[in-house]
C-alpha cells in the first residue's frame, strides 16, 4: 500500500468536479420534491440534456449555448411527465420511470453520427489571484465556470425556498395541497414551473458531462448518475445545503475508488459503487425513527396526485 | 413450422449461391457482413474494423456488398443479429468482439454454408468458424519502451479494461520493456470494466494523472483519456487508430490495428471458393499491428531505439516476451533466452516481477 501519492488537495478538486453533475440533477430534484411532486426521470432527463446539450453545442460551436439547450431540453421532456401527471393524473412512479426509459431510448436515436465528435471547449475560469491563493486556490478556485454555477443555483434555492413568499407558496403545496388549494394558490401551475426546473437542472446536469466532463457524446454516458441523484435528495432530506454536502460526499466517493486503483490499493470497485445507496437507506432508517422524524420528514403531499375538488 | 420452412429455404438459397461461387460474382456481390461491439465513431476499436471494412469495400468493388450493424451487446443481441445476417443471404461474417464466441459457434452450426470470422475468440465448434486475433502485445512493448525512456516522474499511468489475458499480456509486456530501460519505473493501473466509457476513462485518466503519472496508456477505445491528457499536460499513446487530432500536443504515437491485409485476403478467398477455418495471430510481420506517426517531442534516439525494436520484432529476430522473465511472486515463468509459448500467453492471468498492485478477479 502506497499512501504517499494521494495528495488531499487535487482529490478535493477533482470531488467538486464529479460532484457538479449529480448536484445540478439533484437540486433540481429536490425542488420537484418539495412542490409535492415525484419524478423519477432523472436519468431520463440528463441523458437528453446530455445530448441535446452536446449537438447544439457541436452545431453552434458555443458550449454555453449548447447548456441553455440542454436546459431547454430537459425541461420540455419533463413537461410530458408534467401533462401526463398534473393534468391527466398519472401514477407518478409509473411515469417517472417510463421518462428514464424513454429518454435513454431517445438520446441514443438523436445521438447518432455523434460519437467520436469533439465539442467545443468551455474554458476554465480564471480568477487571477484567487486561484493562487495556497491550499484553497487549487481546491476552489481552479474550475470550470459551471461548477461555481452549481454552487450559486444551490444558495438560491436555498434563499427562495426559506425567505420568499414563492417559495413558501412552494412548500405549502408539497406539505399539504388541498389546504393550499384552499388558500387560492395555484397547485397545478406551481408543480408544473418546479418540474420544468427540475427537468432544466437536470438537463444542465447531462450537458456537464458531455460537455465538460468528458467531453463526448456517448449513449447511456450519464450511467446511474440520474438515480444517485434522486438518492441523494432523500439523503439530504429535502434541505439544499445538505444535498450540496451530499453530493460532494457521493462524488468524493466516485473519485476515491479510482484513486484507490490507480495507487494499487485493492477495493472491489463493486462496494465503493454501491456506497451511496446504501448510505441512503441507512438515512432513510435513522429518518422514520424515534425523534429524528419529524425535522426531517418528507414533504406531506409528496407523490401523491391533486384532485382540485370543490 | 412456418419458420422452420424459411431457414430451411434461405439455407438452400444459401447453399446455392456458394455453388455458384465466382462465375455468379458478377451479378450477385458476395455479401459480407460485420457486427461491432461498438460505434465506428468510437476512434478506437470498432473505427480500426470499419476502416478495414471500407478499404475491403473500395478494393472488391461491386464484387462484394458489405454491411455492418454497430452497438450489439455481447450475448443474446448478438446471437439475434447473426442469425438475422445469415437468413438474409450474408456469405460471410465478422464478429469482431471476443464475447461473441458463443453466439458465434451457435449460429455457425446452424447455417453451414456461411464463413464466420472471429476476432480474438478461441471457441471452433464448427468447420466454418475462423478465428483471428493481433499481437497487440507487440505494439506495446515499443509503447513500454517510449514510455519507459521519456517518463520524469517514473510513473506510468495505464487505463486498463477488463482483467483478461489479452490486456494482462499487453500490461506485462509494456511494463518489462519500460523497465528495460528504466529500472525504477512504476505502472499504476486503473480498471474501468468497460471497453468503451468515455466518462469513466476520463475520470480515471485524472485520477491517474493526479497520482503522479506523467505518461498515459489506454486498453480502452475512447479518445477520452486522451483529451484529458491535452488538459493536463501529461503525454499519452493511443488506441487502435491514429488519435493524434484529439490531442496534437501530446499523443506521442498509436498502436493501429491494421485489419485491411487480412480482411482483403480472407474476403479474396471466399471469393474464390477456397476459404477455410483457420486461427491465426498476426502481428507486426504480417503489418497488422501498425504505429502511428511519432510525435517529435520524441526524441530522436528513442525514436531510432523504437524503429529499430519494430524491425526486430518484424523479421522475427526478437520477440517481447523473451526470458528471464519471472512471475509477480518470483517463480520463474521463462528461463534465459526461452520464448513464451502462445498458449501462455493466451491464458495469462499473472503479472511480471516488479509490477505492483494485484490483478482483481
Amino acid at each position: 500500500m502506497d499512501f504517499s501519492s494521494f495528495n488531499p488537495m487535487v482529490l478535493a478538486a477533482a470531488l467538486m468536479v464529479a460532484a457538479t453533475p449529480i448536484l445540478l440533477a439533484a437540486i433540481g430534484e429536490l425542488v420537484v420534491e418539495r412542490s409535492g411532486v415525484l419524478n423519477l426521470g432523472v436519468e431520463g432527463m440528463m441523458i437528453t440534456g446530455a445530448v441535446v446539450g452536446f449537438t447544439a453545442a457541436v452545431t453552434t460551436g458555443n458550449p454555453y449555448l449548447g447548456m441553455l439547450a440542454a436546459m431547454a431540453g430537459g425541461a420540455a421532456l419533463s413537461l410530458i411527465f408534467g401533462v401526463l401527471t398534473q393534468l391527466l393524473k398519472a401514477n407518478q412512479v409509473a411515469s417517472g420511470l417510463a421518462l428514464t426509459l424513454f429518454g435513454l431510448g431517445f438520446s441514443a436515436l438523436l445521438g447518432q453520427g455523434y460519437a467520436g465528435v469533439v465539442p467545443p471547449r468551455t474554458a476554465k475560469l480564471d480568477l487571477g489571484l484567487l486561484s493562487d491563493i495556497p491550499v484553497l486556490g487549487p481546491i476552489l478556485f481552479r474550475h470550470d465556470p459551471m461548477v461555481y454555477v452549481s454552487v450559486a443555483i444551490v444558495v438560491a434555492v436555498w434563499f427562495w425556498l426559506t425567505y420568499t413568499r414563492s417559495g413558501r407558496i412552494l412548500r405549502a403545496v408539497g406539505e399539504n395541497h388541498d389546504a393550499a388549494h384552499a388558500l387560492g394558490y395555484r397547485v397545478l401551475r406551481v408543480r408544473i414551473l418546479a418540474i420544468m426546473f427540475g427537468g432544466a437542472c437536470a438537463g444542465m446536469g447531462g450537458a456537464y458531462l458531455s460537455l465538460i466532463r468528458v467531453p463526448q457524446w456517448t449513449e447511456g454516458m450519464t450511467a446511474g448518475i440520474g438515480w444517485i441523484a434522486l438518492a441523494l435528495v432523500v439523503f439530504a432530506s429535502w434541505r439544499p445545503v445538505r444535498a450540496m454536502l451530499g453530493a460532494y460526499l457521493f462524488g468524493g466517493i466516485l473519485v476515491l475508488q479510482l484513486n484507490l486503483q490507480a495507487a494499487g490499493i485493492r477495493i472491489p470497485a463493486e462496494y465503493l459503487a454501491m456506497s451511496p445507496y446504501l448510505i441512503t437507506i441507512l438515512v432513510l432508517v435513522i429518518m422514520s425513527s424515534g425523534r429524528a422524524r419529524k425535522s426531517l420528514a418528507a414533504p406531506g403531499s409528496l407523490g401523491k396526485p391533486f384532485h382540485a375538488a370543490g | 413450422m412456418k419458420r422452420r420452412t424459411l431457414i430451411a429455404t434461405s439455407a438452400l438459397a444459401l447453399g446455392l449461391s456458394a455453388l455458384g461461387g465466382a462465375a455468379m460474382a458478377q451479378d450477385d456481390p458476395l455479401k459480407v457482413g460485420f457486427i461491432y461491439i461498438g460505434p465506428p465513431g468510437d476512434f478506437g476499436w470498432t473505427y480500426a474494423h470499419d476502416q478495414a471494412r471500407l478499404a475491403a469495400q473500395e478494393h472488391f468493388g461491386d464484387a462484394v456488398e458489405t454491411s455492418y450493424v454497430e452497438n450489439v451487446p455481447e450475448g443474446p443481441d448478438a446471437e439475434r443479429i447473426l442469425t438475422q445476417m445469415a437468413l438474409s443471404g450474408t456469405d460471410m461474417i465478422f464478429a469482431t468482439s471476443f464475447g461473441y464466441g458463443p453466439a458465434v459457434n451457435a449460429v455457425a452450426e446452424r447455417f453451414p454454408d456461411v464463413a464466420f470470422e472471429h476476432a480474438t475468440g478461441y471457441q471452433q465448434e464448427s468447420p466454418n468458424v475462423s478465428l483471428y486475433n493481433a499481437r497487440f502485445y507487440e505494439g506495446r512493448a515499443v509503447i513500454g519502451h517510449i514510455a519507459g525512456r521519456m517518463t520524469e516522474t517514473d510513473t506510468i499511468g495505464y487505463i486498463a479494461s477488463f482483467p483478461i489475458p489479452e490486456v494482462i499480456m499487453g500490461i506485462n509486456s509494456a511494463y518489462l520493456h519500460a523497465r528495460a530501460v528504466n529500472p525504477d519505473v512504476r505502472f499504476r493501473v486503473v480498471w474501468a470494466y468497460s471497453w468503451f466509457d468515455p466518462a469513466q476513462e476520463a475520470a480515471a485518466a485524472e485520477a491517474l494523472i493526479d497520482q503522479g503519472a506523467d505518461i498515459l496508456m489506454q486498453h480502452t477505445d475512447s479518445t477520452a483519456p486522451l483529451q484529458v491528457a491535452q488538459d493536463r499536460g501529461a503525454l499519452a499513446f493511443g488506441q487502435a487508430s491514429d488519435m493524434t487530432e484529439f490531442a496534437p500536443d501530446v499523443h506521442l504515437t498509436a498502436i493501429i490495428d491494421n485489419w485491411t491485409p487480412y480482411y482483403i485476403e480472407r474476403i479474396q478467398a471466399r471469393l474464390d471458393g477456397e476459404w477455410e477455418a483457420q486461427n491465426v495471430w498476426h502481428g507486426i510481420p504480417e503489418d497488422e499491428v501498425t504505429f502511428a506517426p511519432f510525435n517529435d517531442r520524441i526524441p530522436d534516439d528513442v525514436q531510432a531505439e523504437a524503429e529499430e525494436m519494430i524491425e526486430s520484432i518484424r523479421t522475427g529476430e526478437y520477440h517481447p516476451f523473451t526470458g528471464p522473465i519471472n512471475r509477480q511472486d518470483g517463480s520463474a515463468w521463462l528461463e534465459d533466452g526461452e520464448v513464451a509459448p502462445d498458449s501462455d500467453l493466451l491464458g495469462m492471468n499473472f503479472y511480471v516481477e516488479g509490477m505492483s498492485g494485484e490483478i482483481p478477479e
